[in-house]
């Protein structure tokens, strides 16, 4: 039975065989994951197309490689394991480059620099962000994040919430659920700068740049064998910054530069 | 996939209390709600008979996912009218708002199944304690009420099964209940052997389940057991003398 099954497996292996290497060699073919759940980032439009900051950068670069990218959109929580699995190439979904994320796949070099903020209502009392002066109150944030485990792993004596996306935490801000929430400092900055729930709440406290939690900004995610794309991205990434492609597109989303955050 | 469970047995066993919690309040909630309504359910009277379809209609028509977020990311836009009837505490916490949601799911689906088996309480039987004079009260209490559980008892047990599986919604409005435990353990792992490990937690929770249930559904149609216990031992009883003849034979 043991055996039966063993080659039952190997045969199913063997017959993925080729199938893989077609894959791998068509490269003029690219598949990009991203969330469409991180305005102004990635998001869906109201006519249901993805746009925003990522789905632009990912864009310029496939021109530069000149590939033909099509984008899958894939819940957060699931956006590394479906990497891994092959549903696509990379992911440009605002990712921090974090130790333990590349334990399981590797990373372009940044194409953002990364800070969390905290962000509270504007009536809120709260000056000291320590974990002691959070102590018993209640702090969300996106779960599967850096900022989720920034909070678990540093604010053990308050209520940390996990949410499955930032909308839901924004939502829970925005109706007194939360006293405080902890999110990436761009988006945070348009959501209370530009939209109106958000204008509800502001940012507080010192931004967070803790290269443990933050890493080293944020990159394009690819499984590890992939080492050529990362290359090919990368030159890519160095190109549209040095003809101002990036700049156009960063001008057009953001007031600062989020490649330097100045 | 062992040292997992190791490092991170504990938290799951936490969320299997955290599930267990949800499940029995708002089912047991339910059980008391949904008799009398069940009652009103059958009454002539328009009055109360469609407000009662109104809401079974709704909340089986639903998805209990779309519940869970009306009445918690609903109730978080009433906020100051909430505050102002002093509810607000109730809203503002996550794990009451899932108790409300399946509670008043779990009614839906009660009530119901407490109609037919009302109505399949054989018509015979009541007229029989007409005939004694029996007041509406003992007839409830003698005759119809533990029929109608008798008969709706084992679809009882698939409810408050689907419901116990159904909460692990719960962990989208942040509960750590076994799916929230798991969900944050493959966040920091990436090892999808969590979920494995969240499958059979659920498993043997039913399983212990669909167990105690049936020993309570034996003890409530004991009568019929016992009936056939007669009808069987008597005809085996009557050949094994037999055989113990043609065996000195």
């Amino acid at each position: 039975m043991n055996k039966n099954l063993c080659s039952l497996a190997l045969s199913v292996f063997l017959a993925a065989v080729p199938l893989t290497q077609t894959v791998a060699a068509e490269t003029t073919n690219l598949r990009i994951g991203t969330e469409g759940a991180y305005p102004p980032f990635n998001y869906f439009t109201a006519d249901g197309k993805l746009a925003g900051f990522d789905i632009e950068v990912g864009r310029a670069l496939c021109e530069k490689i000149e590939a033909k990218c099509t984008f899958v959109a894939q819940d957060w929580d699931g956006i590394i394991p479906g990497l891994l699995a092959g549903k696509y190439d990379v992911i440009i979904a605002s990712m921090f480059i974090t130790e333990k994320r590349k334990e399981k796949v590797d990373f372009t070099n940044p194409y953002q620099k990364s800070a969390m903020t905290f962000v509270v209502p504007k009536d809120s009392a709260l000056t000291e962000f320590s974990p002691k002066a959070l102590a018993g109150k209640t702090i969300g944030a996106q779960g599967s994040t850096t900022q989720g485990e920034y909070l678990s792993a540093l604010y053990p004596d308050s209520d940390v919430r996990l949410y499955p996306t930032q909308d839901a935490v924004n939502l829970d801000l925005v109706s007194g659920r939360l006293d405080a929430q902890v999110g990436d400092m761009i988006p945070m900055l348009d959501w209370t700068k530009k939209s109106d729930d958000g204008s509800c709440c502001k940012l507080a406290g010192t931004p967070i740049t803790e290269p443990k939690y933050v890493g080293d900004g944020v990159g394009m995610a690819l499984r590890q064998e992939d080492d050529k794309l990362r290359q090919k991205l990368n030159t890519a990434l160095a190109e549209i910054v040095a003809d101002g492609t990036y700049k156009a597109i960063n001008d057009k989303f953001f007031s600062v530069n989020i490649l330097t955050l100045k | 996939m062992f040292e997992l469970l190791i490092n991170y047995g504990p938290k799951l066993l936490d969320g299997a209390v955290m599930t267990l919690q949800l499940t029995f309040i708002s089912v047991s909630i339910a059980g008391l709600l949904s008799l009398p309504l069940a009652i009103l359910r059958r009454s002539k009277n328009i009055l109360w008979q469609w407000p009662i379809r109104l809401y079974v209609s709704f909340f089986r028509g639903t998805p209990l996912l779309a519940q869970l977020f009306l009445v918690y990311y609903g109730s978080g836009q009433f906020r100051p009218e909430l505050t102002e009837l002093g509810l607000w505490w109730f809203f503002r916490d996550p794990y009451y708002c899932a108790l409300l949601t399946f509670a008043l799911n779990s009614t839906a689906y009660q009530l119901e199944i407490l109609r037919g088996g009302l109505q399949a309480v054989p018509y015979g039987e009541v007229e029989a304690g007409v005939a004694l004079g029996m007041p509406r009260r003992l007839l409830y209490q003698k005759i119809i009420l533990p029929h109608t559980y008798r008969i709706a008892f084992p679809a009882l047990g698939n409810e408050i099964i689907l419901m116990l599986k159904g909460g692990a919604i719960a962990s989208v409005i942040t509960l750590l209940d076994v799916m929230g435990h798991t969900r944050r353990v493959f966040s920091q792992t990436f090892d999808i052997s969590v979920y494995l490990w969240a499958a059979l937690i659920y498993l043997v929770i039913t399983t212990v389940f669909v167990l105690v249930w049936r020993l309570l559904e034996r003890r409530l149609t004991r009568h019929m057991f016992y009936q056939r216990d007669i009808k069987r031992i008597t005809p085996v009883e009557a050949t094994s003398t037999k055989m113990e003849a043609s065996n000195v034979n």
